[in-house]
């Protein structure tokens, strides 16, 4: 198969404008990706899925990754790089059986320019595994079917794979709390001010 | 074609009798199956819309099992992930171990001895006949042959899950597997023990084939039920036995050739219609090349040690960068991608799980068939919930 490097030249020769460079994998998988914009990121996949010496038809894993805001040490002094959120997507060619290809998707930050194009119309396998990136990270995918949440209720608020989600402190309820399930219970439920005064402590 | 296309209340143009019968369209009736329901094999739910007895419209609905996780691994060592990997697709724990151990061997550089890999072949094919047989017993009981070819399924189960048992101390959750081999060699005799129950397996095969295979009712409820194409196969990312019964052939066994299956003489059965009868018998056909690759490996299983000496366990910081390790279990492909950040816990923990992506097309194959073939194919498509909600 042709190095992503020769892959990713080809992609900014066909499609002028478009945004492609490639991240390292300093790990011994040594499997680098390639990181495109948001812009022109479905006629790019369509691009990669019918181009005759990589037919990657096969779109085996999708999955988000939650990065927070860091601090970057540079000889000038200390740089906030902003947080986002980013999907990545595994590709592989069943027909000439080759891959992968990684491609990653990154949004504006992660809060209110959150939404990537869908490659649900590309890939079918995206359906479910989109619908879960969204549930369980926030991507709001443009042009997917049927982004509902998939795992979690659909009135559930927040996104629990997020490296900042704080858990309900009141999911567990016992009849009689005692030990950390009443202490956490003391915090959600603060006492009537009358149980209070009286020194009763059970909420 | 269903009653529900042709237009509703329009001029009647067919005989009379056609016209009555438009008096009843629109009764669309919802049913929601599940989750508590025998044939959904765990919590899982179907939300059917039927027309009569006729599927139009099914939608599956999720996360009854959920306790991410991705989240709990992502907050945890690398090693005690190991055990909960046991509780995705808790009919095969081995090959789940051996997923998650090849994407942290890929992240680490870790290097594996030879005895382990050979163990880590003749466990993960016990599992898949274990998988296979189970589920052909599954798949009788979905449709209507209540107990008997179940319980000899079951029967041939027990023998594997003893096998595991004297080797890992669990039947179901053995969290055997390690970055950079196995947890402990096999005791005495277990070699023997797994060499006799191989032998017989065939003999079994033959037996349950008997009862099953030419079977009028098993052929009927089956052949042409839930045809899937190659093409919305492919593209759906359905793997495993599912994706090959529609004839394409791609076993990451023989694709990626992992660990040492490269060195084993077996074949890839194909299906030709890509129906529930074909997802069935792609995984009878499986079993008999699994049998044929435990027989050499246990004819050639070297000694040695089973883990690397220079395998780090507790205190595992893997350098930073991220792999994705993939294998071929058996209910299709399932992979690990890892990222790791330098840290002792990874920083993303992500598990490609093959029986909920398979579930894609399930609506697609069960559009206008009956109610009752819906519980078949569902069956034949093999899920474990554990592993669908994580």
């Amino acid at each position: 198969m042709e190095t992503l490097e020769q892959i990713r030249d080809r992609i900014l020769a066909r499609f002028p404008g478009a945004e492609a460079s490639i991240v390292a994998n300093p790990s011994p998988a040594a499997q680098p990706s390639l990181l495109l914009g948001a812009g022109l990121a479905r006629e790019i996949a369509e691009f990669l899925r019918d181009d005759p010496l990589l037919q990657l038809d096969f779109c085996s894993n999708v999955t988000g990754v939650d990065w927070l805001d860091r601090e970057i040490a540079e000889p000038a002094g200390k740089r906030l790089q902003p947080g986002y959120l980013e999907v990545v997507y595994h590709l592989y060619s069943m027909a000439l059986r080759q891959g992968p290809v990684v491609l990653r998707l990154r949004t504006g930050n992660r809060t209110d320019r959150v939404t990537l194009p869908s490659l649900t119309p590309v890939w079918r396998s995206c359906e479910f595994q989109e619908r879960e990136v969204f549930d369980l990270f926030g991507v709001v995918f443009s042009g997917h079917p049927d982004l509902r949440r998939l795992l979690m209720w659909e009135e559930f608020k927040d996104h629990p794979l997020r490296k900042d989600y704080v858990e309900p402190d009141d999911y567990e309820w016992e009849p009689t709390p005692h030990g950390e399930v009443l202490t956490k219970a003391r915090r959600h439920y603060p006492a009537p001010p009358a149980a209070a005064a009286g020194g009763q402590g059970a909420p | 074609m269903s009653l529900f296309d042709a237009a509703p209340f329009s001029a009647p143009t067919g005989p009379v009798v056609r016209a009555v019968h438009d008096d009843f369209h629109g009764d669309l009736l919802e049913v929601s199956m599940g989750p508590h329901h025998p044939s959904t094999h765990g919590v899982f739910r179907m939300n059917v819309t039927l027309d009569g007895e006729t599927v139009v419209k099914l939608k599956p609905v999720f996360g009854y099992l959920h306790r991410n996780h991705e989240k709990i691994a992502e907050n945890t060592s690398y090693l005690s992930s190991m055990p909960y990997t046991d509780r995705l697709d808790y009919l095969c724990s081995m090959t789940n171990n051996w997923a998650y151990a090849l994407a942290v061997e890929k992240l680490s550089g870790q290097a594996v001895p030879d005895r382990a890999e050979y163990l880590r072949v003749i466990l993960a094919e016990l599992t898949r006949l274990l998988n296979h047989t189970c589920l052909a017993g599954f798949l009788l009981q979905d449709g209507g042959a209540s107990g008997t070819p179940l319980m000899y399924a079951f029967r041939e189960r027990e023998k594997i899950l003893d096998l595991f048992e004297s080797l890992s101390g669990s039947r179901m959750m053995c969290n055997f597997q390690r970055f950079g081999g196995c947890r402990t060699d096999a005791p005495d005799g277990w070699l023997a023990a797994a060499r006799r129950l191989v032998d017989g397996y065939g003999g079994f095969l033959d037996e349950f084939e008997r009862l099953l295979t030419g079977n009028e009712i098993l052929m009927a409820r089956t052949q042409g039920i839930g045809r899937l194409s190659a093409k919305l196969a492919v593209s759906a990312g359905v793997t495993g036995p599912m994706l090959r019964a529609t004839g394409v052939a791609y076993d990451l066994r023989k694709v990626d050739g992992y660990g040492f299956y490269p060195r084993f003489d077996f074949r890839i059965p194909l299906g030709a219609d890509g129906d529930t009868y074909d997802r069935y018998m792609v995984r009878v056909l499986e079993m008999r090349e699994s049998i044929k690759i435990l027989q050499q490996a246990l004819r050639d299983i070297p000694a040695g040690p089973v883990m690397d000496p220079k395998a780090r366990l507790r205190g595992f910081r893997p350098k930073p960068g991220e792999a994705y390790g993939r294998i071929e279990g058996p209910k299709g492909e399932i992979g690990f991608f890892l990222i790791s950040e330098g840290g002792p816990s990874p920083y993303r923990y992500r598990v490609r799980p093959p029986s909920l992506i398979n579930l894609t097309i399930l609506e697609d194959l069960c559009l206008g068939h009956s109610i009752a073939d819906a519980v078949v194919i569902l069956g034949s498509i093999d899920i474990v919930l554990g592993e669908v909600d994580r």
